[in-house]
C-alpha cells in the first residue's frame, strides 16, 4: 500500500509542478488585480498540495510521525504569512509572496528528506527570515533617505567581510563564518544587500566617470576581499551582479563589456595564483582523475542526476545523502536525484519567472536608486542560482553557492528573505507605470495646466 | 494672420528648435547629465495619488526644489515654464526608456542563461547520463538499480544468449552463461565487481526502455522490471573456432570488422567459468601464474617481434618514397656491427634480399639496416600516432602499451633490437589489430566497439551503436603498398599458413623473444580478403613457437569459418 502511495504521490506532485510553473509564467502577464488574487489563491493551493504529497512519502517511508505535526506548523505559518503580508501591504505582488513560499517550503521538505533535525533548524531560522521580510517594506517606504547613505554601506560592507577575513580565517578556515555566541553567520550573504544599496546609491548621485570609476573601485573592494578568504564564488556573484548594475545605470555596453574582460582576466590570475582554482577546474574537466578525494563529490554528485533520469526515483529512494554536503552546495543534485528532471526544470522556469518578476518591478518604478536596487538584488538571486545548478550539474566549474531558498542555512535564507523584502518594498512604492507611461501623464497633467494653450504633436 | 499669430509662430519654431537641441545635446552627452543628478525620488504613492486627481498640481515633478512655485493658488504657467518642464519629461523618458531597455536586455540574458542550463540538463539525461551510470566508481547506485530491475541477457549477433537472468520460485536471482568458457573475457561476470560486456553494458542491463507507463505499473505493483537485452557483435560461430584453435595454449585471439570497428571475437586462455565465478574466485585470485581472469586480447603486454616490422617499413617507405624499393641487403643469417650482433630467425640465410622480400621472410638482419637508417623521433611520433604509450579510446578494459625509443636515450643496441620489434616495445594484441586493420581500411583506423545495439524486454531495438568515424593513421597510398608488402608474406614468405581455400590473406608474422632459453611468442597479425579487407585478426600465442608456424594455423581456422569453409 505504501508503495502505491508513494508511486501516485510521485508523479502528482510533477504534474502539479508543472501546472504550478505554467500558472507563474501566465502570471507575469495578467494585469487585473482580480485575476492576480485568484491565480494565486490556485497557486497556494498547489503548494499546499505538491507539500503535502511530499511530506506524506515521507513520513510513510521514515515512519516518523512527528514530521506531520512539523508540516502543519508550517502550514499555519506560511498560511499567516501570506495573510498578513496581503493584509498589510494592499499592493504587496502575491506572486512573489506564492513563489518564495513554494521555493522555501520546497527546500525544508526536501531537507526533511536528508536530515530531519537540520531541516527543523531550517525552518526556524527561515521563519525568522520571513518575519524580517515583512518589516523590510515599510523601512524602504518611508526611508527615501536611505539613497543618501552610500558611504555607510561601503563601510559596513566592507569591515564585515574584512573583520571576517580576518577572524574568521583564523578560527574557521575557509568557513568564512562569524561566531556571535551560539549562532555562526556568513557575513558574505548579508553584504549582498548592502553591496546593492552602496552601488544602487553612488549611481543614482551621479553616472560621471570620476562616480562610476570611484563605485567601481569600492567594488573590487569587496571582491577582493572575499577572494583573500577564499570564497571565490560569493565574490563572483558580488562582481557579476556589479556588471549589471553599472549596465543599467551607465547604458554603456563598454563598461560591461570591460568588466567581462577583467573578470576572466581575473579568473585566468585566479587559475594561477590559487590552487583550490586550479583543482576545482581540474575536477570540472575529468572528476575520475582524482576519483577518491577531489573529484569525489561531483563525481557523486554526477552519478546522482544520472540516476535520476527524467522522472526521479522517488523521494526517500535514492541516495542523495552519498554526495558530501548534498544539503546545501549540492542540493540541487539531490533534488534531481529523487524528483528528476522534469522536476528539477520546472523549479529552474519557477526562478525564472521569480527573476522575471523582480525585474519587472524596477521597470516600474521612478528613480535610479530603486531600479538599480531592483537590477542588483534580481541579478544577484539569478547568478547564484545559474552558478548553483551550472556548478552540480558539471556544466561550469562548481563554486560552491546555495541554492537560493532552497539550500540549507540560516544566512542565506536571511539574506534572500531580505532581498525579497526591498523587491516587496519596491514594488509597493512603485507607481505600476513604465517610463513611457509616466511621460504620458505627465505630458497630460501638462498640457491641462497649460489650458491646451501649447498643443505640440 | 495678424502679428500676434506670426510672432507666436515665430515663438513656437524658436521653442521647437531649443527641445531639439536639449534632447540632441542630451543624446551626445549620454550620460554625465549633472543637472538631474540631484533628483531624488519624490513619495511615488503621494505623486500617484496626485496624478490620478486633476491637473491642477502645478509643482515640476523633476526640479530638484519647488522656489519657483509661489505658495496659494498658483497662476497660469507662463510658456517659457510649461516648455522647460516639457524638456524635463522629455528628458526623463529618454533616460527612463534607456533604462527600461537595458533591464529587459539584463531580463533577457537570465532567460537565455537558464533556457541553456534547461537544454543543458536534457541533453544530458538523453545522451551522457549513461555514461556515468556505467562507471565503474558508481558501484554505490548500481545496487539500488538491481533492486528494482531483472539485468537483461546479452545476446551475441547471431542471435545465441550469452547471458541470462533465471529466477527461482523463491525470488533468488542466478546469472547463468550458457557457453561457460567460451566467452568468459568477452562477456564477464557480474557478481564480483563487473568486467566485460557485463561491465560495459550495465546500466542497459539493469535500466529498461519499455514504455514509462508499464514501468510506473510495475513499480506500483512492486514488481521487478525486465531489464533491456544487450546485443554485442560478437559472432558466437567465430568465438567458438577461435577458442577450439587456441585449446591447450595460453594467448589472445581477437578479431574484427575493419570497415566498422566491430570485434567479432575475443578470446582468452587460461580461462574459467563465470557461473561459478563466486566459488573459484579465490583460487582465480591468488594463482599468479596463470592470470585466468586477465583479459590478453586487450590487456596482454608483449614484445611485437616481427610484427612491429609493418610500422619500421611504414617509416622507412615515408622517409624514402622514391628510392625504397631499390634497397638490397645480402642475408648470411647474421648482422654485425661491432660488438652486438642480430640473427635470423632458426639461423637461415636468405641471401640477396630487397625490401619486400626480407619483410615477406622477415629477415632480421636487413631491418636492423633498415632502423639504423630512420629518424629516431620520427619513428617515435608514427608510434605515438598508431596508439603506443596511451590506452586505446574504447570502452574495453585495455592496457597501456609502450614504445620509448628517441633520439635522446638511442643505443645501437635499442636501434637495432627496436627495429626489429624487440627492447622495450611491448603491445597488445588488440593494438596490433587495429594497426594492421588501418592498412586493410585504406589508413582508416577505426574505433572497435562491441556492443551492436540495444532490445527492450519486448524485443524492438531502442538504440544502435554506429561506428564513429575513424582516425586516419596514414595516406591511402602507403596502405595500398602495405598491403601488397602484407600479401607477399603470405604468397611468398613466413605467413602461408594463415591462407585457406577460397580467399587470399595478407598479414604478418612475429616470433616474439621474451625470454633467454625460452620459446618464443607466436604471432600472427592479418586481413582477408586481400583485394577487399572486411575480417582483420591478431592471434598471439605464447610460449609457442614461431608465428607462421603457430599463429598463422589459428588465424586461418577463423578465416575458414568466417567465409564458410567448414
Amino acid at each position: 500500500m505504501t508503495n502505491v502511495i508513494t508511486e501516485v504521490s510521485k508523479y502528482l506532485m510533477l504534474i502539479i509542478m508543472v501546472i504550478y510553473t505554467f500558472f507563474n509564467f501566465i502570471a507575469i502577464g495578467v494585469r487585473t488585480e482580480k485575476r492576480k488574487k485568484s491565480l494565486c489563491a490556485k497557486q497556494l493551493f498547489m503548494v499546499f498540495l505538491l507539500l503535502t504529497l511530499g511530506y506524506l512519502i515521507i513520513i510513510l517511508r521514515k515512519e516518523d510521525y512527528t514530521i506531520a505535526i512539523f508540516f502543519a506548523v508550517q502550514f499555519v505559518f506560511y498560511l499567516a504569512y501570506y495573510r498578513l503580508f496581503i493584509r498589510f501591504y494592499k499592493r504587496a505582488s502575491r506572486l512573489i509572496i506564492s513563489n518564495s513560499i513554494l521555493l522555501f517550503g520546497f527546500g525544508v521538505m526536501f531537507l526533511t528528506r536528508l536530515d530531519y533535525t537540520r531541516a527543523i533548524t531550517q525552518f526556524s531560522i527561515g521563519a525568522a527570515a520571513f518575519v524580517v521580510s515583512m518589516l523590510i517594506p515599510v523601512i524602504i517606504k518611508k526611508l527615501p533617505v536611505l539613497a543618501k547613505w552610500a558611504w555607510l554601506y561601503a563601510i559596513v560592507g566592507i569591515g564585515l567581510l574584512a573583520v571576517v577575513w580576518r577572524l574568521g580565517s583564523t578560527t574557521y578556515g575557509a568557513q568564512l563564518t562569524l561566531s556571535l555566541g551560539p549562532v555562526a553567520i556568513q557575513p558574505s550573504e548579508l553584504v549582498k544587500i548592502s553591496f546593492v544599496f552602496f552601488s544602487a546609491s553612488m549611481f543614482a548621485k551621479s553616472r560621471s566617470f570620476k562616480q562610476v570609476f570611484l563605485t567601481a573601485i569600492v567594488a573590487a573592494v569587496h571582491v577582493l576581499i572575499l577572494v583573500a578568504s577564499t570564497d571565490l564564488g560569493s565574490g563572483l556573484v558580488y562582481f557579476v551582479s556589479f556588471l549589471f548594475m553599472i549596465f543599467v545605470a551607465t547604458h554603456k555596453p563598454g563598461f560591461f563589456a570591460a568588466g567581462i574582460g577583467a573578470g576572466a582576466a581575473a579568473a585566468v590570475g585566479a587559475y594561477a595564483v590559487f590552487d583550490h582554482v586550479r583543482i576545482r577546474v581540474k575536477m570540472w574537466l575529468d572528476p575520475f582523475s582524482d576519483y577518491e578525494n577531489k573529484g569525489y563529490q561531483l563525481a557523486q554528485s554526477m552519478f546522482a542526476i544520472s540516476s535520476g533520469g527524467w522522472f526521479g526515483l522517488g523521494l526517500c529512494k535514492g541516495y542523495p545523502n552519498s554526495i558530501p554536503l548534498a544539503r546545501n552546495d549540492f542540493i540541487f543534485s539531490a533534488i534531481i536525484e529523487e524528483l528528476g528532471i522534469i522536476f528539477a526544470c520546472c523549479l529552474l522556469l519557477i526562478y525564472l519567472g521569480f527573476l522575471i518578476q523582480l525585474f519587472r518591478v524596477s521597470t516600474r518604478i521612478d528613480g535610479m536608486f530603486y531600479q538599480i536596487i531592483g537590477v542588483g538584488l534580481a541579478s544577484m538571486i539569478g547568478i547564484q542560482v545559474f552558478l548553483h545548478v551550472g556548478g552540480v550539474t558539471r556544466m561550469i566549474p562548481s563554486t560552491g553557492i546555495t541554492l537560493p531558498l532552497v539550500s540549507y542555512g540560516g544566512s542565506s535564507v536571511l539574506s534572500t528573505m531580505i532581498t525579497i523584502g526591498v523587491i516587496q518594498g519596491l514594488n509597493i512604492i512603485s507607481d505600476g507605470m513604465t517610463a513611457k507611461q509616466r511621460a504620458g501623464a505627465q505630458e497630460k497633467e501638462l498640457e491641462a495646466e497649460a489650458g491646451g494653450e501649447l498643443i505640440e504633436q | 494672420m495678424n502679428n500676434d499669430d506670426i510672432k507666436r509662430d515665430e515663438i513656437q519654431r524658436q521653442q521647437r528648435k531649443r527641445i531639439g537641441a536639449a534632447v540632441e545635446d542630451y543624446m551626445r552627452e549620454d550620460d554625465d547629465f549633472e543637472d538631474v543628478d540631484t533628483y531624488i525620488a519624490p513619495d511615488p504613492d503621494e505623486v500617484f495619488i496626485k496624478l490620478c486627481e486633476d491637473g491642477s498640481e502645478k509643482k515640476p515633478r523633476l526640479s530638484g526644489g519647488d522656489g519657483h512655485n509661489p505658495p496659494g493658488k498658483p497662476p497660469a504657467p507662463s510658456e517659457e515654464e510649461i516648455n522647460k518642464r516639457r524638456r524635463e519629461i522629455r528628458k526623463e523618458l529618454i533616460k527612463g526608456k534607456k533604462i527600461h531597455r537595458d533591464i529587459m536586455i539584463s531580463t533577457y540574458f537570465f532567460v537565455a542563461l537558464f533556457v541553456g542550463i534547461i537544454a543543458y540538463l536534457c541533453y544530458f539525461t538523453y545522451s551522457k547520463s549513461d555514461e556515468f551510470l556505467a562507471s565503474e566508481y558508481n558501484s554505490k547506485r548500481q545496487s539500488v538499480y538491481a533492486d528494482k530491475y531483472i539485468r537483461g541477457d546479452i545476446k551475441s549477433i547471431d542471435g545465441e544468449i550469452l547471458a541470462t537472468t533465471k529466477t527461482d520460485d523463491d525470488g533468488k536471482e542466478t546469472r547463468v552463461y550458457p557457453f561457460k568458457n567460451v566467452f568468459a573475457h568477452a562477456v564477464g561476470y557480474s557478481t564480483k565487481g563487473n568486467t566485460g560486456i557485463e561491465s560495459i553494458g550495465n546500466s542497459y542491463l539493469l535500466g529498461s526502455h519499455t514504455a514509462l507507463l508499464s514501468q510506473a505499473l510495475s513499480e506500483l505493483k512492486n514488481q521487478k522490471i525486465q531489464g533491456d537485452t544487450v546485443v554485442s557483435t560478437i559472432d558466437s560461430r567465430l568465438q567458438k573456432a577461435a577458442y577450439e584453435a587456441l585449446d591447450g595454449q595460453k594467448g589472445a585471439v581477437i578479431a574484427m570488422e575493419v570497415k566498422t570497428g566491430k570485434v567479432l571475437l575475443m578470446v582468452s586462455r587460461p580461462d574459467f567459468d563465470p557461473n561459478k565465478i563466486n566459488e573459484i574466485w579465490d583460487d582465480m585470485v591468488s594463482d599468479e601464474s596463470n592470470s585466468n581472469l586477465v583479459n590478453r586480447a586487450t590487456q596482454g603486454l608483449y614484445p611485437p617481434g616481427s610484427t612491429f616490422k609493418i610500422l619500421t617499413l611504414l617509416e622507412y617507405i615515408r622517409e624514402n618514397p622514391d628510392s625504397y624499393d631499390s634497397f638490397s641487403y645480402d642475408c648470411d643469417s647474421i648482422y654485425e656491427n661491432g660488438e652486438y650482433s642480430i640473427r635470423c630467425s632458426k639461423q637461415v640465410s636468405h641471401g640477396m634480399q630487397d625490401l619486400k622480400t626480407a619483410f615477406a621472410n622477415s629477415c632480421n638482419g636487413a631491418f636492423a639496416v633498415v632502423g639504423q637508417s630512420l629518424k629516431l623521433d620520427s619513428l617515435y611520433d608514427l608510434c605515438e600516432s598508431m596508439g603506443y604509450n596511451s590506452a586505446i579510446d574504447t570502452q574495453l578494459l585495455v592496457s597501456k602499451t609502450k614504445y620509448s625509443l628517441t633520439k635522446d636515450n638511442a643505443s645501437l643496441w635499442d636501434v637495432l633490437q627496436t627495429s626489429i620489434g624487440q627492447g622495450g616495445t611491448l603491445t597488445t594484441p588488440l593494438l596490433n589489430l587495429l594497426i594492421v586493420s588501418a592498412a586493410a581500411n585504406d589508413g582508416v583506423m577505426q574505433k572497435p566497439y562491441i556492443i551492436d545495439h540495444i532490445e527492450n524486454a519486448n524485443g524492438s531495438t531502442v538504440k544502435t551503436f554506429s561506428p564513429e568515424n575513424g582516425r586516419k593513421v596514414m595516406y591511402a597510398s602507403e596502405a595500398k603498398i602495405l598491403g601488397e608488402y602484407l600479401r607477399a608474406v603470405v604468397t611468398e614468405g613466413t605467413g602461408g599458413n594463415a591462407e585457406g581455400k577460397g580467399y587470399s590473406v595478407a598479414g604478418k608474422t612475429g616470433s616474439a623473444e621474451w625470454s633467454k632459453g625460452q620459446d618464443t611468442h607466436a604471432w600472427f597479425v592479418g586481413y582477408a580478403p586481400f583485394d577487399d579487407p572486411e575480417i582483420a585478426v591478431s592471434v598471439v600465442v605464447e610460449n609457442a613457437g614461431s608465428g607462421g608456424g603457430v599463429a598463422a594455423p589459428i588465424a586461418r581456422a577463423v578465416f575458414d569459418e568466417y567465409f564458410g569453409n567448414n
